[in-house]
């Protein structure tokens, strides 16, 4: 019942309009910042590379493919959590404000199913939400850009990667995005679990992150004890695969809470979902 | 024989924060009846049917559903029901089609393409399969509503106030769709309606609830012929003479005569037909006679008592 039902969930999401204006976004988005690098890269990259001038000299291709995927990835990463909460928040509220949540819930499906299967559908969504967000800023940048050593500014100064050592991190870095976005994901549906219309549980959903990322931002002591735990401090840590060293015992607790997260989230969903009377 | 209890509802109570919406509902549906579930607005109807889908949780009380536990065995027996909960809702950016087998597919038995054509075909919207819902109208729905139930076969239909917004027409389609599943497939149907015509119309048994407790609980027509009827009468003329004749034959009964040609009267239905035939054998000249209580005073008078 549980892949019968989650077959389902992935029609619902296929045929509702909603699910392709995340791409569609992401898609304008990423061609824009392709257009604005082909006409004005080089302007942009002697901001960062200026200060080095006096020391470093700069030959070859800077400017090229696996910078771009880096610019975008950075660019993008704090705006597609709404892309994805507009999705995965309306999954279970939008059934209870359509009506069809009661039409669901008198078929022999048990409510846990019916939180993972569309916990799953959130996934595969994220999933090619991610995906393509890959595939436009690492493959078409490379196609535009062409191929070459990635330079990354950090808190540490200057990396220079060599060409050869930069996809695996690519990979890896998709791969805690992907996680950090699923986070969104679970939040997203645990705040669906509790409301009966659209738009509460992604309104919700923006503004956790937005008050966490304000808390993680805030140089205040009194939050010291509190940033390492909020899942929003480690949505980035993908950037920590373009160090070099990589620094793998704070990617692998970055992980951990994120994962925690993730869990915490979908045990919320099931305890309320199952608890709820649907009287919508 | 001995009737198959189907649902068995004990003592259900369920509140909402302070307010009781069901404090003492009780009632027991048989195999093959088309069972009517009346009461008037916020006597807690929806709420026991929501009980009985497990959409809602119970505060107190036993449901038991082909003799099983539902809230211990929900997914078997669900599997054996289909049900309307107040009007049915879809995917509006879904076909029929689409929706249909979206159910089906979750509905824990297997159906056949030629399965849900065929319900389509039996609700009427057979060649609307690939419309989208979205543009379809109130009375489409209820009947895809129905045909939704129906997909799997189930052996109990609960159907929570199927008429709601349906024009004339449509409540006609409806009672019929409903007396065709008792006819046709025997099928065991639940329903509530407001339209109380309906349930005099469809049902064989009934319970009335209100203000969250069971009234009463019966066969329609025992309770209905247990009841006093107010009865019409009207003749050429004489009916002064008419009323002495009654009197005569009924003397407890009180008669009022409200014009030279018409007179009014409480008499058990079993009189009817009997006074018809004395009246016409004493050489009256009867022109109507018209028993006016209808299970709409019989509600009304066991909700307000």
């Amino acid at each position: 019942m549980l892949w019968k039902n989650t077959y389902n969930e992935f029609i619902k999401i296929l045929a509702k309009p909603r699910s392709y204006i995340g791409l569609a976004a992401l898609t304008l988005l990423i061609l824009i910042i392709l257009f604005a690098m082909k006409a004005d890269g080089r302007m942009y990259i002697s901001f960062v590379t200026a200060s080095f001038e006096q020391t470093l000299s700069f030959n070859g291709n800077i400017l090229n493919g696996n910078l771009i995927a880096f610019i975008v990835l950075q660019m993008l990463i704090v705006h597609i959590p709404l892309l994805v909460a507009l999705v995965t928040g309306d999954l279970l509220s939008g059934e209870a404000a359509m009506g069809t949540l009661r039409m669901l819930l008198t078929k022999p499906i048990s409510r846990s199913q019916v939180v993972f299967s569309k916990l799953i559908a959130a996934a595969a969504y994220t999933f090619i939400l991610v995906l393509w967000m890959g595939f436009l800023a690492l493959v078409v940048g490379r196609w535009v850009f062409g191929d070459g050593d990635l330079i990354v500014l950090n808190s540490d100064g200057l990396v220079i990667l060599n060409y050869t050592d930069v996809l695996w991190r690519y990979g890896l870095a998709f791969m805690v995005a992907y996680l950090a976005l699923m986070t969104i994901a679970t939040l997203s549906i645990a705040f669906s679990a509790f409301a009966d219309n659209s738009i509460g549980p992604i309104v919700s959903t923006m503004a956790v992150i937005i008050l966490f990322t304000i808390i993680g931002s805030l140089d205040v002591s009194v939050f010291d004890h509190v940033k390492p735990w909020l899942f929003t401090t480690h949505m980035a840590s993908w950037r920590s695969f373009f160090s070099d060293p990589v620094p793998w015992s704070a990617i692998w607790e970055s992980v951990w809470i994120l994962l925690a997260h993730n869990i915490l989230f979908v045990a919320i969903a099931i305890f309320k979902f199952k608890r709820k009377d649907i009287t919508s | 024989m001995e009737q198959q209890a189907i649902i068995e509802v004990k003592g259900l109570q369920k509140s909402f924060g302070s307010f009781e919406a069901v404090k003492n509902v009780s009632f027991t549906v048989n195999k093959g009846d088309v069972f009517g579930f009346l009461g008037p607005n916020g006597a807690g109807k929806s709420t026991t049917m929501r009980c009985m889908l497990s959409l809602i949780k119970p505060n107190a009380g036993d449901i038991r559903i082909f003799g099983k536990n539902l809230f211990e065995e929900r997914n078997a027996i669900l599997a054996k029901v289909g049900s309307i909960v107040e009007k049915p809702d879809f995917y509006k950016y879904l076909s029929a089609l689409k929706n249909l087998e979206i159910f089906a597919r979750i509905s824990g038995a297997e159906v056949s393409q030629k399965a849900i054509y065929e319900t389509l075909d039996f609700v009427g919207l057979l060649g609307r399969e690939k419309d989208k819902v979205g543009g379809f109208s109130h009375g489409m729905r209820q009947r895809l509503g129905i045909a939704q139930t129906l997909l799997h076969q189930p052996e109990l239909i609960i159907l929570d106030e199927p008429t709601t917004g349906l024009d004339p027409q449509g409540i006609i389609e409806v009672r019929d769709l409903i007396l065709r599943l008792k006819n046709e497939q025997n099928k065991t149907v639940i329903l509530s309606s407001h339209q109380l015509a309906e349930i005099e119309l469809v049902a064989n048994r009934m319970v009335i609830i209100n203000k969250g407790q069971t009234i009463i609980e019966g066969s329609v027509a025992e309770l209905m012929n247990a009841q006093e009827t107010l009865l019409h009468i009207e003749l050429t003329h004489n009916s002064q003479g008419a009323a002495a004749l009654i009197h005569e034959l009924l003397p407890a009964v009180k008669i009022q005569v409200s014009s030279p040609k018409t007179l009014e009267l409480n008499v058990e239905k079993q009189y009817v037909a009997l006074l018809n035939s004395k009246l016409v054998q004493a050489g009256f000249e009867v022109v109507a006679l018209e028993p006016k209580r209808k299970l709409e005073d019989f509600f009304i008078q066991m909700t307000q008592a």
